[in-house]
């Protein structure tokens, strides 16, 4: 990495990635903490890693077959009495397009 | 409480001997916590009732004489999960979050007669080193109120070492159990990755999370060791390995143990005053009979780089689900789906959240990973051979916990790297999936210090071994803040 390690535009590009939204003092805040942050995290490219293979994950075991056999844990109304808003038995959201644009 | 417990066997034979009863535990602990919750702040929920008639339930059934935990209350990190028990993860986010099974830790303490005392104060989805970033408010130290109990199971630690439980559990990402036991004077084990099942810890970084037990003497980090580990069909990377018994493994002797220090644990950074107290500490092993020599770990100097490409990644990835649609808050000012998600989660989340998600999230996107995901991950084998050469000639790893004491509440929130580097002796466990452990070493200015003990994968028995070597031959884990009502005062 040469240049900035981040600009204000990535940031807000970012925040959007994330389904975040910043206020002006915000982005402004993070920007400049994100910049050192990854002004830090860039001491890594110190370090030679050609022909390393990265590590993803920990496990020490290969994946382990289970029978596929299918469960009730009866939990449905437990579950759907966690979401905020329910109408017979389904979860209810807001719809995809603005409603308000409707009228 | 009249009567004080040093430690799980006393206290469970004064149970069984109907000295107390466990209902009479469970108010006294109560009121101990309650006590001390205005100064601590440690718990986010205190289980008041349900509490009582869980160890009401243990007198009826009886205290089951073979099994130490029967009736004995057990404060849980509030990223376990525990069925219609409100579990927040110290977020805006879940502050309503009623889940609907228990984690599998918690369903085995249960099981073993454990009463689920309450749900303790973390820093916000376990992220900090300083129990700074909980929505409901920052955690003290009962050592000195003014300092911070580290984190982020900052909580847990908290109301160990305040005396109100013998027993809590945290979980360990990057230090979060080691750390804050090492500020509080406690012993905290992050287990081998894959030996605790994770079923039912609330995601921060999959690869790296594990629960662990934290407590006030090796010997019931042990007994806690011994009922949480073991192989859960519902986490996929928990280990078949069989479970030794670990308090059985605890002999003491440590002759002929090979140490190997690195020289990269005692260098730049570390404090003075923590340096000097881990090098009477290692010299205190070799009294006992155990070779030391300085060894190397080269490339976990770069630990702290790696882990804050990694973390973040994986809990950029793991947060996404947190959308409010099917539980938590929801944001009460959608006009529309996109603005549901995106008002739930820049109103639910803190700030120390946003910074982790967007660096990851930045860390994946297209142009960055092969730059910073992909030379993490490959730095993490780095790290992972280094340890494997230290271990093929050596037993242990040993260091100090935490680069310095526990630090002024507010000294550090500002600067988020400053608060990162306090997690460089610990996070190469992390990367590497090592057991380790943190035991009290004695005291810098009035605040506790931790010895760091790395063993090798499933190795727990020889990391907790060593530690208690340490700590039975050393008076440090009899310190007690003045707040603590238990122990020897």
């Amino acid at each position: 990495m040469a240049e900035e390690p981040i600009s204000r535009a990535e940031v807000e590009h970012v925040a959007e990635l994330a389904k975040l939204s910043l206020t002006d003092e915000q982005a402004s805040k993070f920007t400049s903490q994100l910049d050192e942050i990854i002004t830090m995290i860039d001491g890594l490219n110190e370090v030679n890693t050609d022909d390393v293979k990265p590590t993803t994950n920990m496990a020490d075991a290969t994946a382990i077959l289970r029978e596929d056999v299918a469960v009730n844990a009866h939990q449905k109304d437990a579950l759907i009495n966690e979401a905020p808003e329910t109408e017979d038995g389904f979860i209810k959201v807001p719809a995809i397009i603005d409603e308000s644009e409707d009228a | 409480m009249t009567q004080q417990f040093d430690n799980l066997t006393e206290l469970h034979q004064a149970l069984v001997n109907k000295d107390l009863s466990a209902t009479e535990l469970t108010q006294q602990t109560l009121t101990n916590i309650h006590d001390h919750e205005d100064a601590l702040n440690a718990y986010v929920t205190v289980n008041d009732d349900e509490a009582l008639a869980q160890a009401k339930q243990a007198d009826e059934s009886g205290i089951d004489a073979d099994n130490v935990f029967s009736g004995v209350p057990v404060a849980y990190k509030d990223n376990l999960t525990t069925k219609g028990l409100l579990t927040t993860a110290a977020s805006k986010i879940l502050y309503n979050f009623k889940p609907v099974y228990d984690a599998d830790v918690v369903t085995r303490l249960r099981a073993a007669g454990a009463v689920t005392i309450g749900k303790t104060n973390l820093d916000e989805f376990a992220m900090g080193g300083s129990t700074e970033t909980s929505y409901f408010g920052t955690v003290h130290n009962p050592w000195d109120t003014t300092k911070v109990p580290g984190g982020s199971s900052g909580g847990s630690a908290a109301t160990v070492a305040a005396g109100d439980v013998l027993a809590a559990l945290g979980s360990d990402t990057g230090g979060s159990i080691r750390q804050p036991a090492a500020f509080n004077g406690i012993v905290g084990l992050k287990p081998t990755y894959g030996r605790v099942s994770r079923w039912g810890l609330i995601a921060f970084a999959s690869s790296l999370d594990q629960i662990g037990p934290m407590t006030q003497n090796v010997t019931d980090a042990a007994a806690m060791m011994n009922v949480i580990a073991g192989r859960d069909e519902r986490d996929a990377t928990s280990s078949s390995k069989e479970v030794p018994d670990y308090v059985a493994g605890l002999s003491g002797d440590i002759k002929g143990l090979k140490i190997g220090v690195p020289k990269e644990f005692l260098g730049d950074g570390i404090d003075e005053g923590v340096r000097d107290q881990i090098k009477t500490a290692i010299k205190k092993l070799e009294a006992l009979g155990a070779t030391v020599d300085e060894v190397s770990l080269p490339h976990s100097t770069h630990g702290i780089q790696a882990y804050y490409i990694l973390g973040p990644s994986e809990a950029s990835s793991n947060l996404q689900r947190f959308d409010g649609i099917r539980y938590g808050y929801r944001t009460p000012n959608a006009k529309n789906l996109e603005e549901l998600y995106v008002k739930t989660r820049s109103e639910g989340f803190g700030d120390e959240v946003k910074r982790r998600i967007m660096l990851g999230t930045f860390a994946l996107s297209a142009g960055s990973f092969d730059a910073f995901f992909m030379k993490a991950a490959k730095i993490r084998t780095l790290i992972i051979e280094d340890f494997k050469k230290v271990f093929a000639d050596y037993d242990v790893i040993v260091g100090p916990t935490a680069p310095t004491p526990a630090f002024g509440i507010g000294a550090e929130t500002k600067d988020p790297m400053t608060m990162y580097m306090n997690d460089m002796l610990t996070v190469p466990a992390n990367l590497a999936g090592l057991p380790a452990v943190s035991v009290p070493a004695g005291l810098v200015d009035g605040l506790p210090v931790g010895l760091q003990v790395i063993g090798r994968p499933f190795d727990e028995s020889r990391v907790l071994n060593t530690a208690f070597a340490f700590e039975q031959n050393t008076t440090f884990h009899e310190l007690k803040p003045s707040m603590s009502k238990g122990g020897r005062a």
